[in-house]
């Protein structure tokens, strides 16, 4: 009993999915399939709420140390329910009653959080590949929801050929690190790293398997191909779902791997991520800068994400677990907002998509426009949004822990951004081109309007008030006690890192 | 008795075939194909990592053969959803071939 209390907010949500599965089936073919939304919504508001339960709740392990219960993974099943809520609402307003298939995508929804949030609390590898797969697989179908289209199953193959390439990966990553430990156990594999001397080399290979199996699922640059491509093919309320929710979760196994079983690999570990920080932010930002389309622009924008995330990885201390945690909340929010909006005015069929359709979007829509302003404007990480706060913190951790070069290159990176962000935000204040043909936007419904003041609220927040989540970030990144005493291991100036 | 080692270097070998084959063939099917010898690679990896681990510590020690349990599992609904991918892209484009499922480009 005590056990299921521990997985308590899985356990909620996978309920919740099957009786959205079993309600699909009874109902008649032509009634329509909303009701069952607002059942998914019931769902994971009661999972949120237990997430939030489980804060009181002492650190400890459950089901033979495979689950841990901490303030780390609480703080990112809250993240996760609250990204899932969020796009729940979103896809209520984007679909039809006549949608195929829609009983489906709620309940897929909800089995892919189940697998995200065991992510996050995950402290044994075999858990983490079998939650990552319950994850990926929920992904994979719901990328190529719009079947019908050309580009929807194009969109869903992509995914799952390079997604199930990057899982073999991790896999034999695993596979040496247990050859090299003995063990599955993220901790044990620690404590046996600490008492050999010289760690075997199967180790380092083990080690630079995993990231890159875990780069493909956060779309880290080089492993970044496949995102632009996916984000375009698949219905825009599902991207606003998996570009925040799986990537989250992936760095949540990262930051469990990384700091949680291989802290004493520091000096090994850092330079990878530090260029995979400085690759993703560059080839994000210079992606986006050539794209005309909305959903293709924002991919980029997520490689880009995804780099400024990996620098904070790089920090020596616990402030660089709290910054890559706190980025991610920000992140979410921003992003989760945006694809809102995207998603309601290209609809579900993505009849609008190139910058050009957003031009005027502010005149004829002043609530749509000024939120998408503001998101974006978050995006550039301009003060008083969340978007400032999670840079900041991620720059300031990295730069705290003597990584200069990087914070420069990521300063830069920001400055190259702001231009193709301004570029949409001037688009949506300036007077439609007469030729262009202006399809009617339907009035907002009432779940995006919840949606867009669930995300806005929530940048906003972060970027005014930014202490309540930040001390939650600090306390998640409290769990992981061998980053609280820097370690003798500290790998030096940046440009000796650079040049390893 | 076969030493671990033989089994390690044919898990790599099998394993780069299938990285090698993931990005030469053209084929979906067979890409998809290569993926699942990828897989098969890494559960011979966790066998052989298992018995020598078994030899060294002088007790059985059984989570590399579980962890295999569970790839096998997980492949199977991989597989499941993938060739129903599959038979979508095909449906909607009539072709195979990867080189021709390129709406989206850059």
């Amino acid at each position: 009993m005590n056990d299921a209390l521990r997985i308590l907010p899985e356990i909620i949500l996978t309920l919740a999915g099957i009786l959205v599965m079993v309600a699909d089936a009874l109902m008649g073919k032509s009634s329509s399939r909303k009701p069952l939304g607002w059942l998914a919504v019931l769902g994971t508001l009661a999972a949120l709420a237990a997430s939030f339960w489980q804060y009181q709740l002492p650190a400890g392990t459950a089901y033979y140390g495979v689950v841990q219960t901490d303030a780390f993974s609480v703080f990112f099943h809250v993240l996760i329910a609250g990204i899932v809520l969020a796009s729940l609402l979103i896809v209520l307003d984007a679909v039809t009653p006549q949608t195929e298939g829609l009983g489906e995508l709620f309940a897929l929804m909800l089995f892919g959080a189940v697998g995200m949030m065991l992510m996050s609390s995950a402290v044994e590898l075999l858990l983490v590949f079998v939650a990552l797969e319950i994850s990926s697989i929920s992904t994979y179908i719901m990328a190529g929801y719009r079947r019908k289209s050309a580009k929807g199953p194009e969109s869903a193959l992509k995914y799952f050929l390079l997604g199930s390439f990057a899982t073999s990966f991790f896999l034999y990553g695993i596979a040496l690190v247990f050859g090299a430990t003995g063990t599955t156990r993220i901790d044990a594999i620690a404590a046996k790293i600490a008492e050999s001397n010289t760690p075997a080399s199967l180790l380092y290979v083990g080690l630079a398997m995993i990231v890159i199996g875990l780069g493909f699922k956060v779309s880290a640059a080089p492993f970044h191909v496949w995102t632009p491509d996916v984000y375009e093919g698949a219905p825009s309320p599902v991207v606003a779902l998996m570009s925040t929710a799986p990537k989250a979760a992936a760095f949540a196994v990262l930051l469990r791997i990384v700091y949680g079983a291989m802290p004493q690999l520091r000096a090994d570990w850092v330079p990878i991520l530090w260029w995979l920080a400085v690759i993703s932010m560059t080839v994000g930002n210079l992606g986006a800068l050539r794209q005309r389309n909305v959903k293709r622009m924002l991919a980029y924008s997520s490689i880009a994400h995804a780099g400024y995330l990996l620098v904070a990885f790089t920090a020596l201390s616990a402030e660089g677990v709290a910054a890559a945690s706190f980025y991610a909340v920000s992140y979410a929010a921003m992003n989760v907002g945006i694809f809102a909006i995207v998603s309601h005015v290209g609809g579900y069929d993505d009849q609008l998509t190139l910058i050009d359709d957003y031009r005027g979007l502010a005149y004829r829509s002043p609530l749509l426009g000024g939120a998408m302003a503001f998101f974006l404007i978050s995006l550039i990480g301009i003060p008083f949004t969340g978007g400032f706060f999670g840079k900041f913190y991620a720059f300031a951790a990295a730069l705290h822990s003597g990584m200069v070069w990087l914070t420069i290159i990521g300063l830069i990176n920001s400055g190259i951004a702001a231009f193709y962000y301004l570029r949409v935000v001037a688009a949506l204040y300036s007077n439609p081109a007469e030729a262009a043909p202006v399809l009617a936007i339907p009035k907002p419904s009432l779940p995006l309007l919840l949606a867009i003041l669930i995300t806005a609220a929530a940048t906003l927040i972060l970027g005014i008030v930014p202490g309540s989540v930040l001390s939650a970030a600090r306390g998640a990144a409290g769990v992981f006690t061998s980053v609280s005493n820097p370690l003798p291991t500290d790998p030096g100036p940046p440009a000796t890192t650079a040049s390893r | 008795m076969v030493p671990i080692a033989y089994y390690l270097v044919l898990s790599a070998i099998l394993f780069s075939i299938g990285v090698a084959a993931f990005l030469i063939k053209r084929n979906i099917i067979t890409v998809f194909m290569s993926i699942e010898l990828m897989l098969n690679a890494v559960n011979l990896t966790f066998v052989a990592f298992s018995r020598q681990w078994s030899q060294a510590t002088g007790h059985l020690q059984v989570s590399g053969q579980l962890f295999v349990f569970f790839v096998m599992v997980v492949a199977a609904a991989e597989a499941a959803v993938g060739l129903a991918i599959i038979i979508a892209v095909f449906r909607a484009r009539n072709t195979l071939n990867v080189d021709q499922i390129d709406l989206m480009k850059l």
